[in-house]
């Protein structure tokens, strides 16, 4: 043992290897990797700064935020005409309060304003898992019925606000949430119809989800506007929002029975059969077994559908509907402010993702939590 | 160890007892409920007919589709087919169907192309291109489609008139008149040598169908781009060229106030067009990205173990697999591309909704125009997704 000799010399030392952590190596890995990696990255950066420069530079340096009022006693636009290559914020600036709350009697503002704050409110209890039980139905309820007091008024000491004047954000609410809670149900039923044994009930079902889903949400809004009237008995006649609200919630029906059913069939059918062996009647076997489970799974997609209904809302538009699409677009014809589209699209947009991209988020970090099983 | 259909207490059936007029019966109480439903539904459906009829007779409406004969009047900007105003409803409303069957088509056409680019971006190992492919998506999603169509019309209306268009690229000019394209004179050995392309199309699909068959035999794989690039390039060129080879340039340019010659986009066609291709890539891109995630891992490493190289891995393995879990969410895809054309209306393209409430505005005919909106998108809802289910069933899954 003792015999080995100790090296005449060391082995020449080694370079440490590239370092694998810290900023350096996370650059090296994800955006220089290769050659072709290197080009499409300076590439991609090279157009992201310029365009950015060029958004910033309208959008905030180049930028006009408001506009003296002119001898006429109308807002003077001149400046805004004479700077083409900055935004006119001043149109936001002088028509916010008409694009979120369009013709409501400018004094009662705060109404509208605390009823897109419920909505939001509602929205949030909602999302929450403790509130997925039957409470949901009450909550939902008290905040719908405070909701319609606030618009209306004409109680408490509210002055009455007719329905003509509404617009804006809160009837963009109304349609998707009022749709939602009445669509919701009606899918329930028509799901559970189309998985039936029971075919005449079936083939009505099926008749009803394939032919709202074969046409555009447009027509049924126009047999809506223009239709509508003709189906009623004379001297029965019901306003434009409500049509409107009633083709909504039949188009939200369709797509939404079709979310449903798919969890319907995700259930093992094992939980369909054990529930047949405990002897309990069909509804019982639907409300205590198959929905509870079933719902659960679905609530991921429903809520991307929901965006989807947020989003479709802005197509009364249409025909004629206040909505905080239309109010936008009114806002804007005024010849003054004719041609400074892009700002107004460009605001509405934000208020728009906003809303939908929270609700894309929720779904999706949902949808991670209820796979987490599965990944393991 | 006797098989089971064998057995005679299998092939015992349950007795089939009468009927009993008694709820405890099921077959009594399913048609008992059976019955209400229908009737429930069958009686709404005919209080609100009876309320038409009834409506119909005061206001003095007569029904029927007799108007579609009648001098329609109304202007179209644009058209596929030979129409003036003094022609009739029914030439109008083919020209509406034939304008929406165009920007659907192109859309469906440039969706796939962007979106399955955005999908594949979206996986890249470069952080810069999968961040910017997700916010792109994750933006189009989020805003609805009316709005950007609004949007994109507003931008080009902003833009500067023909005289000072903006000019990208030689010979194409993007003005507030839309975009100009240069293109060449149409003339018939052009037809024929597009004749002769859509052959050699099908004619190399059955070659490559008649190779594959041979390689099934015998194992040996065969070329089949040799005779791809004969029969769809080679044949038309020399069509052509027979003929004469005719080209005549057609670049658009600047006479008065606006442009001559070229293809002309109207305004209205390209936002409508950019509005519905950038807003659905966005969906086909988050389609694109599962389905090629959901191939297995093991199914690439297999494939490289086996020693094929990486472009055929993509082609052979992934890309079927890949193609099945696809195929479904991309036909509701091109459905919703052709609906949501509908929203053409609202920036001023003449399409089959616009045309359609143009004439139940002027002819008063409201059921009958509904009813011929309807019944088109129905048509044309059915005929996609009867081709995606054909094309599904052929690519599915040959289950025991």
């Amino acid at each position: 043992m003792s015999d080995i000799a100790a090296p005449a010399a060391l082995p020449a030392s080694r370079q440490p290897p590239v370092r694998m952590t810290g900023p350096l190596a996370w650059l090296r890995e994800n955006l220089f990797s290769s050659w072709w990696s290197t080009a499409v990255t300076l590439a991609l950066a090279y157009l992201l700064i310029r365009y950015a420069l060029g958004f910033v530079d309208w959008a905030f340096v180049n930028a006009i935020w408001s506009v003296p009022t002119g001898a006429n006693g109308l807002p003077d636009t001149s400046s805004c005409r004479n700077n083409p290559g900055g935004a006119c914020w001043a149109v936001i600036t002088e028509k916010h309060r008409f694009i979120l709350f369009g013709t409501y009697p400018f004094d009662e503002h705060w109404r509208p304003m605390l009823v897109c704050a419920l909505f939001v409110g509602l929205y949030i209890v909602s999302a929450m898992r403790r509130f997925w039980n039957w409470r949901i139905v009450p909550i939902w309820l008290v905040t719908l019925s405070l909701i319609g007091v606030l618009m209306w008024g004409g109680v408490f000491g509210l002055t009455y606000v007719p329905q003509e004047r509404w617009g804006g954000l809160p009837i963009t609410l109304i349609l998707a949430t009022f749709g939602l809670a009445f669509a919701f149900p009606l899918a329930i039923l028509v799901a559970l119809g189309r998985r039936s044994k029971l075919p005449a009930i079936k083939a009505i079902c099926v008749l009803y989800v394939e032919l709202i889903r074969g046409v555009p949400l447009i027509s049924l809004l126009f047999m809506a506007s223009v239709m509508f009237p003709l189906f009623l008995p004379e001297g029965m006649n019901i306003d434009k929002l409500l049509r409107a609200q009633i083709a909504i919630i039949l188009f939200a029906g369709a797509y939404l029975a079709e979310v449903v059913r798919g969890g319907l069939q995700a259930l093992p059918k094992g939980q369909y059969e054990a529930a047949d062996a405990l002897g309990l009647s069909y509804w019982k076997k639907t409300l205590l077994i198959v929905l509870p489970q079933a719902l659960r799974l679905v609530i991921p997609p429903l809520v991307n559908t929901f965006i989807g209904f947020f989003k479709d809302t802005s197509l009364v538009l249409i025909i004629g509907i206040f909505d905080l699409l239309t109010a936008g677009k009114t806002a804007i014809i005024e010849p003054q402010w004719q041609g400074f589209g892009v700002e107004v699209y460009v605001v509405l947009g934000i208020i728009y993702f906003i809303f939908c991209f929270a609700m894309s988020k929720y779904s999706a970090g949902l949808e991670a939590e209820f796979n987490r099983h599965r990944r393991r | 160890m006797s098989s089971a259909p064998e057995d005679p207490r299998y092939a015992r059936q349950a007795p089939r007892r009468p009927l009993r007029l008694s709820w405890a019966d099921e077959r009594v109480r399913n048609l008992f409920w059976q019955v209400l439903v229908v009737g429930l539904v069958g009686g709404a459906i005919y209080w609100l007919w009876s309320n038409t009829v009834h409506n119909l007779e005061v206001r003095r409406i007569a029904t029927g589709f007799d108007f579609l004969g009648r001098e329609a009047g109304l202007p179209i900007a644009e058209s596929l087919i030979p129409y003036d105003p003094s022609m009739t409803y029914l030439r109008a409303l083919t020209v509406g169907v034939l304008n929406t069957l165009k920007v659907a088509v192109v859309g469906i056409v440039l969706a796939t192309i962007l979106g399955t680019f955005l999908g594949i971006a979206r996986l890249s190992r470069n952080w810069l291109v999968a961040k910017l492919a997700y916010w792109y998506v994750e933006v189009v999603r989020d805003l609805p489609l009316l709005l950007q169509l609004l949007f994109w019309y507003a931008l080009l209306q902003g833009l500067p008139g023909p005289r000072q268009a903006l000019n990208p690229i030689e010979g194409v000019y993007l003005s507030n008149r839309g975009l100009k394209l240069p293109f060449f004179v149409w003339e018939a050995a052009h037809s024929w040598a597009l004749l002769a392309f859509a052959l050699g199309v099908v004619a190399t699909l059955l070659y490559r169908r008649a190779m594959r068959a041979r390689q099934m035999r015998d194992g040996a794989p065969r070329r089949v781009w040799p005779f791809a690039l004969l029969a769809m390039l080679g044949a038309p060129l020399a069509v052509w060229a027979a003929m004469g080879a005719p080209f005549t340039p057609d670049v658009p340019v600047l006479r008065g106030f606006n442009f001559r010659g070229g293809v002309d986009v109207s305004p209205e066609f390209f936002a409508l067009l950019l509005g519905l291709t950038l807003y659905t890539a966005g969906f086909i891109a988050e389609i694109v990205r599962a389905g090629i995630l959901s191939v297995h891992q093991g199914q690439w490493e297999a494939a490289q173990a086996l020693g094929l190289p990486r472009g055929r891995v993509m082609n052979l393995v992934v890309l079927p697999q890949a193609l099945r879990v696809i195929i479904p969410p991309m036909t509701s895809q091109f459905l919703n591309i052709t609906k949501n054309s509908s929203l053409a209306v609202a920036i001023g393209y003449q399409d089959i909704v616009s045309i359609a409430n143009t004439t139940l505005n002027q002819t008063g005919q409201a059921i009958e125009g509904i009813a011929i909106i309807m019944l088109v998108y129905l048509t044309i809802s059915l005929s996609i997704s009867l081709f995606m289910n054909w094309y599904n069933a052929k690519i599915a899954l040959v289950e025991r």
